[in-house]
């Protein structure tokens, strides 16, 4: 592979946004009949660079090569005129339309301005049945088949561009392992017929599967270009977190002495699961103990947490609390549980920009009791203040308005919010993500000291380090998959790293 | 699968037409004549051509209020031009035409330029032409010009004795020309993938901003269209002519079995709502003791089983993924 010269060849490319560099000086490189996987973790620069590629975005510095030539893509259409083509998460065609239609509209064979749809159609049967190995009626709506069918119609719509590479962006998440396995065996055959396939997934099974190269990008940075069979899953993981395993090893545990797995159970999942978001579970929750969730973005942690929450119905399994008739279907039916979720969402889910600290503080304690059962504002402020110095929030002003304070300050007001209900269950999904780290600190003091006191938490964090400190027992996810718990001596780094990476 | 599943709706709509009429006929005397039906064309011609129109919008997604207004302003800048200024028909039916269309690519490329709800700025076109009625009278202006009149009595001979009006021809074409245009031009289908998911057409390279403009151009000519029409029928320039035309016709759109979310939908289908709008008013004229607003009762219940008909296709449609 390497004698050839590569179809399409990238470097230094440069992509700044206000305030933020998206890209540095990053070498891209794809060659003819190849999958090559594009690596890295939120934020790392994947999007920017298919934005970069396919011209939704301008280039700052740095040029494109296709075929030896420099080209210049500043529009999707230049992009697709110059033979790259790309499938996008969701499927960006019209489900009323029929399947030959949205291969060809905007490019319908014609006769004097009058479409030809019996050319349309036997052009559409024939180019999904010879290169996707399709067989479907063409002249039915898009919308009457499966996501993954839609999938392939995109693909074909792609392919039909004469492209010479083909970007999928994440073509997998929303489909089932059959499916999977559907498209794999046309990546492949596309990959034969000498067709250049760019595959971004964060699915580390299907990357080891299919591709033939690597490339990993972290915090808009090249950090290289690898064959498959010459980088080692582990490997990988560390590239894409920009960690050394050794440095790992040597962190501080915050808590020496695990707690023992033996005590009051509180709540048991068994057999949980749902289609498309976390593959069958078991997980047992105990008083007084600090669960946490370790896995790559996209593994199933908020997933699991949401489920736990009634914020999503499972499909198959339930969840069962000793003493408790019923299991939990709905928010509702957690919060009866004495179950509270403190979502990842910070912005959008958790804290109300015009309210003030106090209101912020107070809300979900008045939300349980009912709209008319109003607590006093003499005791309002009685619990503002004892929370403002528990959690030493920064202003210690219960009046100041709640978008004034920094991001690690709100994530403590969400906090006491959610304590003052006094939780039997504190489920957390990234508490401590963009707050500095004396806030993370206290933040992770806190429930540890809580969980002593008796709280259980679910704590969900992308920072190996912090789940490693907070934590009594590890639940690790892969591939929407739970495929290991971890307690006692075997928490440490290599060991959850390994359970992270699989294979 | 007998037939496609996407076909549906229009055989309802096809049969409920065919059913109203058998049950006319078995149940009035001199229901069951040709005349009947050609009637149905001669006294919804505008509609018609209207509902055409309205299509196009609907099937893009969007919707167009300003309808009604635009036939009252036609039929009042018509009659002050030819009975007032003596100007020559010849002229003032391109200059409306030209008119009802300019009014349509305004009102589209405010709708598409700055983003702002079909909805709010149709009501605005929808109160503006129904203003700029009054200022040229706030009279009915009679028209006796000898073109319009003559135009107004042709009768069009057909075998069996019966005949339709020159108007009923211009909608018909209308009607055949919009059909060719929704299926086998390239505006047309760009019309369906707007409807669709305008993101994804968007995605898809598809011009997105000159299909918008042009499908409410299309519907302010069609308006025009019918505003002659309706002056041909009615002899006259008034600012209360088709008061609420425009609720009649998204009726006739959605009845003829058009999805009022875009995207799905026919032509044909339209003609047929139009047509059952029709009949349920000469059902209630041949029974002669029901009051007129028993139509409006009607097809307040049809349309209402029409959407709920949508939905549950809707819903049929997502358990029986291939």
């Amino acid at each position: 592979m390497s004698d050839q010269d590569p179809i399409l060849q990238m470097r230094g490319i440069h992509k700044r946004f206000p305030g933020v560099k998206a890209l540095s000086n990053v070498d891209f490189r794809l060659f003819p009949g190849e999958v090559h996987a594009l690596m890295g973790e939120n934020g790392a620069g994947k999007s920017t660079l298919i934005k970069v590629l396919t011209g939704v975005y301008s280039i700052d510095e740095g040029t494109v090569d296709m075929e030896g030539s420099p080209i210049s893509v500043t529009s999707p259409q230049e992009s697709q005129t110059a033979g790259i083509s790309t499938v996008y998460q969701e499927v960006n065609l019209c489900p009323n339309l029929t399947v030959a239609e949205n291969i060809y509209i905007g490019r319908e064979p014609r006769k004097f301005g009058r479409i030809l749809w019996k050319e349309m159609n036997r052009n559409a049967a024939v180019l999904l049945k010879e290169r996707l190995n399709l067989d479907i009626d063409v002249t039915l709506p898009l919308q009457y088949y499966s996501v993954a069918i839609q999938q392939l119609v995109a693909i074909a719509r792609a392919l039909n561009i004469s492209a010479k590479v083909l970007i999928l962006d994440e073509p997998t998440s929303s489909l089932d392992r059959n499916e999977v396995q559907q498209l794999f065996g046309i990546m492949r055959k596309l990959k034969s017929d000498g067709l250049a396939i760019l595959f971004v997934t964060h699915f580390l099974d299907q990357v080891y599967e299919i591709s033939d190269r690597i490339t990993i990008l972290r915090n808009g940075e090249f950090v290289g270009e690898y064959r498959v069979n010459e980088l080692s899953r582990i490997d990988l993981v560390l590239k894409m977190i920009g960690k050394e395993l050794n440095l790992l090893e040597e962190l501080p545990q915050l808590s020496q002495e695990y707690k023992d797995s033996s005590g009051e159970v509180l709540l048991t999942a068994s057999g949980l699961g749902r289609k498309g978001s976390i593959e069958p579970f078991d997980l047992t929750l105990h008083k007084g103990e600090v669960v946490g969730l370790a896995g790559l973005l996209g593994s199933g942690r908020t997933e699991v947490a949401r489920l736990f929450f009634g914020a999503d119905k499972p499909d198959q399994g339930g969840i069962t609390s000793p003493g408790i008739e019923g299991g939990i279907h709905s928010p509702r039916d957690a919060i009866k549980r004495k179950i509270a979720f403190c979502s990842e969402n910070r912005k959008a889910e958790g804290i109300i920009d015009d309210l003030t600290v106090r209101e912020n503080i107070i809300l979900a304690l008045q939300a349980s009791r009912g709209w008319f059962r109003t607590i006093s504002r003499k005791r309002q402020d009685e619990l503002a203040d004892e929370y403002i110095q528990l959690m030493n929030i920064n202003p210690p002003n219960p009046e100041h308005l709640i978008k004034n304070l920094s991001g690690g300050n709100q994530q403590k007001v969400l906090l006491a919010r959610w304590l003052l209900t006094e939780p039997r269950l504190l489920i957390l999904d990234e508490p401590t993500r963009g707050i500095d780290v004396g806030a993370k600190a206290e933040i992770q003091k806190l429930v540890l000291s809580l969980s002593r006191q008796g709280m259980s938490f679910l704590f969900i964090s992308s920072e190996l380090e912090e789940v490693l400190r907070v934590s009594d027992r590890i639940a690790v996810l892969r591939d929407r998959n739970k495929v290991k718990e971890i307690s006692g001596e075997e928490m440490n780094p290599h060991e959850i790293m390994q359970a992270i990476a699989g294979g | 699968m007998s037939v496609n599943r996407k076909f549906i709706p229009i055989l309802v709509t096809f049969g409920l037409f065919v059913v109203m009429f058998a049950a006319g006929s078995f149940r009035y005397t001199g229901f069951f004549s040709l005349q009947v039906l050609m009637n149905l064309l001669v006294d919804n011609a505008f509609l018609l051509i209207t509902a055409v129109g309205m299509s196009f919008v609907i099937l893009s997604g969007g919707i167009d209020l300003s309808v009604g207004s635009i036939i009252a302003l036609t039929t009042m800048v018509s009659a002050s031009l030819v009975q007032q200024q003596g100007w020559p028909p010849a002229v003032v039916i391109p200059l409306v035409l030209v008119m009802g269309s300019v009014f349509g690519y305004g009102m589209g490329a405010i709708i598409h330029y700055f983003k702002i709800q079909p909805f709010i700025v149709t009501l605005a076109g929808m109160f503006l032409a129904r203003g700029l009625c009054y200022v040229i009278s706030i009279d009915t202006i009679t028209i006796d010009n000898a073109f319009y009149t003559s135009v107004a009595q042709t009768k069009i001979h057909l075998p069996g004795g019966s005949f339709v009006s020159i108007s009923v021809i211009i909608a018909l074409v209308v009607i055949a020309a919009a059909i060719y245009i929704a299926h086998y031009t390239r505006f047309g289908r760009n019309v369906y993938a707007l409807g669709g998911s305008e993101q994804s057409a968007l995605l898809m390279g598809l011009p997105v901003a000159k299909t918008k403009i042009l499908v409410y151009t299309l519907s302010g000519f069609c308006s025009a269209l019918a505003g002659v029409v309706f002056t041909f029928y009615m002899l006259s320039g008034y600012g209360l002519h088709a008061v609420g035309l425009e609720l009649d016709t998204i009726a006739a759109v959605v009845i003829g079995g058009t999805l009022l979310t875009g995207g799905v939908g026919y032509v044909i289908g339209t003609f047929f709502g139009v047509m059952i709008q029709g009949i349920i008013q000469t059902i209630i004229s041949f029974e002669g003791t029901l009051s007129s607003w028993w139509t409006k009762i009607v097809i307040g219940l049809l349309l209402f089983f029409f959407i709920l008909l949508q939905r549950l296709l809707i819903a049929r449609r997502s358990t029986l993924k291939l």
